[in-house]
């Protein structure tokens, strides 16, 4: 069989583009397949033909419009998708429509995006939907942003009015605790600042379109996260009993014990079944893998279950709060029942309160007895029967659900337990030697004071491959930016704590153990904790993983050896070539490259500003408060 | 994960919810390379089996090629098939162009399957990166009582959850190949070592980059002979990969009201 190679299958990154009706999304899209040679041959040829034929003027977004009624009335209705390249990737593009009226379309497109393009026209400014989509993109769980302010040429590529939008549109933001990524000039129409720098603005020194969106980084990993795996299914198709699902957060491994929530049996994994049967036995599987599992005793399980750890189990509960959207035809009306769909579980649920409607143009709320069409509600939503789930801030695929009302998906929500208790106590019997101790003050207390999660950022590396440096960078950068941060070095280290430790292989790991548990307690008190050792054993990292895996990001800072050595900040490798340094990594030690970093930093190919920028994107997505942290005003 | 890995699995997560989800459901099977990876998809999915029947709406005007796989395939897949037989093209309606009123007798076929077999899912190997309207369309599709597309009011369709519930008489289109590219397609072949009808591959500087009947499809110039080769050639081509299906080019919305009438 033949295998391809890892580097022929290129990452892709959906982008959606969203903003106010006519700002131009859809021309920016046709402007960057164009500027990308992305068309198919005649593509342009038989469009400007069927805008002669119209007598209207060639429009790119006739590539997105595709229904007759869209290009009739010159809108999108709904969402489109269309490919285009890099010279760092392959994304997809989805075409999110502007009006009102569609904004069950525009969600359907952001929903299924890593990152979001937002489109304000230069002219016109910032209107109703561009601060509706900014709200629903946070809402969505989408916290890579880019705003680009289009049309400048018909404002003469102005700087001040281009600064005007961004001050207004800043500040809505900011108000929604959201920072955008990348604030941009752009005209799509000409093609400025599209995929190279623009000429014309002299004045702007960010990056193109394109550059922005190669900063962006795919779907934060929740593998880290504990596990969780709603059963979709149960097969009895021959001899074996298959639990079928997907993992929507953590990891499973076979002979894990596993708890089923709400019913709260448990069970062992016996096997990770697959097809065909001649491919090496899976003992273990992570997020996003749709699984097929045997268990070592039969036990009713059924869809809707969902699979956990005894440890880190979800909240049982059977009341919640959320934040919603309704896109119903209907409003939604207090005291009614709705059909409630959470991953693979449904439920009739009743809206018991809703606190307030939320205007997304000011931000203001009002107390109300129904929520409209397209608008957005903090709501409490009462169950009949016990559920289980997550808060949306810990676990964003299992804290998150839509409601049906008659035979249609009529709105989307995502949970928070403010105020409401995990009642799983109550209703479970558990051993006592498995309860962990509370702190008197919670991981999200303490995210909610800073603004951001806890976590270790775990930087390995060859000596002189910038380890110390991009850690020492990041740290002010992120201090200026409000983080709490704090760098744990090889010198600050072995001074105190671990002066005691000496070189031997078995002092190395010893050294790298605490490390890991102190950096683990920084980040359980809630800061992020900065780490710049070579660790070079895969399995003392793996360790210093294991006393913080639910927010341990490990980042391979990346360069070859000869680049190292011509670097040298030390002069370490020229001792040890002069073997005044036994087992020095690299030289004459080994170093173990990690085999699934969470983030990879090539330091020979990019300079120090480059390496920040990604660094920084990474940190703000995978770290900073979400809107949806905040309570309503 | 690579982007294969993530294709693959969240096609499987699809396939399982329509399974689960609908009473009585059927797979498109159109022998091209589409659906054959949907095929495999499904025996990812259900773990060596394919637990519904697959349907080869035949037109009766496919290539002998095409047929010869069908018979192979049916046995060593272990598949259930529905064949069904399209009406004639005299039944179709006049006033779409040639190619299309030919195109059109697939939907007729559809229809008769659907009537006496009371499907409420139908499986169909479409792609966004196909046509433009396709890119439009959802991954749980409703359809109407005629089989129609109402194409200007779709549902929301978004954290996957997908629309499941319908009123009788309407059934559902499930997509679980509409986010897949037709690179995609063939890596995954390449990848997965999935069989395919040797049309594909070129033959005298010339080779078919989509089947349909025989009558309105044609091969494109290509000097691809392997699959690797059709992988190298897609990373650089620009031509559009239904450029060879003629009831696509006939007049501007002609496949728009294929589709808004049932077509795939």
């Amino acid at each position: 069989m033949s295998q391809l190679t890892e580097s022929a299958v290129r990452d892709l990154l959906r982008i959606v583009i969203v903003g106010h009706v006519d700002h131009g999304k859809s021309t920016l899209v046709g402007r960057l397949l164009h500027d990308t040679n992305s068309l198919p041959a005649g593509k342009v040829e038989e469009i400007r033909a069927m805008s002669e034929r119209r007598g209207m003027p060639f429009e790119y977004a006739f590539l997105m419009d595709a229904l007759q009624a869209e290009r009739d009335q010159g809108i999108t209705i709904d969402t489109s998708q269309i490919w285009f390249n890099s010279s760092k990737r392959n994304y997809v593009i989805i075409d999110a429509p502007g009006h009102k009226e569609f904004l069950k379309n525009m969600i359907t497109g952001a929903a299924q995006s890593d990152a979001a393009l937002l489109i304000i026209d230069a002219v016109e400014g910032v209107r109703e939907q561009s601060r509706r989509h900014g709200y629903l993109l946070h809402l969505l769980g989408i916290r890579q942003v880019a705003v680009a302010i289009n049309k400048m040429d018909l404002v003469d590529y102005s700087e001040a009015r281009f600064q005007e939008i961004s001050h207004e549109y800043r500040a809505y933001l900011t108000e929604l605790g959201v920072t955008p990524t990348f604030i941009l000039p752009v005209s799509a129409r000409e093609g400025e600042n599209i995929v190279t720098r623009s000429g014309r603005m002299s004045w702007y020194d960010g990056p193109s379109i394109v550059g922005a969106l190669d900063c962006f980084v795919s779907e934060p990993l929740s593998s880290n996260l504990p596990l969780r795996l709603p059963v979709q299914d149960v097969y009895k198709f021959d001899e074996r009993r298959i639990i079928a699902g997907r993992i929507e957060s953590g990891r499973i491994s076979v002979g894990d014990e596993i708890l089923f929530s709400p019913s709260n049996k448990t069970a062992k994994v016996k096997s990770i079944e697959a097809w065909p049967s001649s491919q090496p036995v899976r003992t273990q599987a992570a997020a996003g893998y749709s699984v097929g599992i045997t268990l070592d005793e039969q036990i009713f399980a059924e869809r809707g279950d969902t699979i956990s750890h005894v440890i880190n189990a979800p909240i049982e509960t059977d009341v919640f709060r959320a934040r919603l959207f309704w896109l119903g035809h209907e409003p939604m009306t207090l005291g009614k029942m709705y059909k409630l769909k959470l991953n693979t579980t449904e439920a009739q649920v009743q809206l018991q309160k809703i606190e307030a409607v939320i205007d997304t143009g000011d931000l203001s709320s009002a107390a109300a007895t129904r929520v409209e069409r397209n608008q957005v509600a903090e709501v409490v939503l009462r169950a009949r029967r016990m559920l289980a789930l997550d808060a949306f801030n810990d676990k964003p695929a299992t804290g998150r659900f839509v409601l049906v009302d008659e035979y249609d998906i009529a709105g989307g929500g995502i949970i928070s337990m403010d105020g409401y208790a995990d009642q799983r106590q109550l209703i479970t019997k558990r051993s006592t030697n498995i309860v962990q101790v509370d702190q008197g003050v919670s991981d999200d207390e303490r995210a909610r004071m800073n603004g951001h999660r806890g976590g270790v950022i775990w930087f390995t590396g060859l000596s002189g491959a910038g380890k110390s440096t991009l850690s020492m960078e990041l740290e002010r950068r992120l201090f200026e930016k409000g983080y709490s941060v704090y760098v744990l070095d090889g010198d600050n280290i072995r001074f105190g704590l671990n002066a005691n430790l000496g070189f031997s292989p078995e002092d190395r790991s010893e050294n790298i153990r605490r490390v890991g548990e102190v950096a683990a307690l920084f980040a359980r008190a809630g800061m992020i904790a900065l780490t710049a050792f070579i660790s070079p054993y895969r399995s003392d990292r793996d360790r210093a993983r294991a006393a913080m895996p639910e927010r341990f990001h490990e980042v391979y800072v990346k360069a070859d050896v000869q680049t190292c050595e011509t670097r040298d900040p030390k002069g370490l490798y020229q001792k040890a070539r002069r073997g005044e340094i036994k087992e020095f990594t690299g030289v004459s030690a080994p170093y173990e490259e990690p085999e699934a970093a969470e983030l990879v930093i090539d330091t020979a190919a990019h300079s120090i500003e480059e390496c920040m920028a990604q660094l920084i994107a990474y940190i703000e997505a995978n770290f900073s408060l979400r809107a949806a942290d905040r309570k309503p005003g | 994960m690579n982007h294969l890995d993530q294709l693959e699995n969240k096609s499987v997560y699809i396939l399982r919810e329509a399974f689960n989800r609908l009473d009585k459901i059927g797979m498109l099977w159109s022998l091209g390379k589409d659906s054959n990876v949907m095929i495999w998809l499904a025996k990812k999915a259900f773990l060596g089996h394919v637990p519904f029947p697959v349907i080869h709406v035949d037109t009766g005007k496919k290539f002998k090629e095409m047929y010869e796989f069908r018979d192979r395939y049916v046995k060593e897949w272990n598949l259930t098939l529905i064949r069904e037989t399209c009406p004639p093209i005299e039944e179709m309606d006049q006033s779409l162009p040639a190619a299309a009123r030919s195109a059109a007798r697939k939907t007729a076929g559809l229809k008769k399957v659907l009537d006496k077999e009371k499907f409420n899912g139908l499986i169909a190997g479409i792609r966004r990166d196909e046509q433009a309207t396709r890119a439009k369309e959802r991954v749980f599709s409703p359809r109407g009582l005629e089989g129609q597309w109402d194409f200007r009011d779709q549902p929301p369709e978004f954290w996957d959850q997908y629309k499941t519930d319908y009123p009788p008489g309407t059934h559902l289109r499930i997509h679980p190949l509409l986010h897949w590219t037709e690179l995609d397609i063939w890596q995954y072949s390449q990848r997965e070592n999935i069989p395919i009808i040797p049309l594909y591959l070129s033959k005298g500087g010339k080779r078919y980059r989509s089947l349909g009947d025989e009558d309105i499809t044609s091969p494109v110039a290509s000097n691809a002979g392997t699959i690797e080769e059709i992988i190298e050639e897609l990373k650089t081509t620009n031509i559009s990969e239904r450029s060879g299906r003629a009831m696509d080019h006939e007049a501007e919305d002609a496949f728009e009201r294929l589709r808004a009438d049932g077509y795939l």
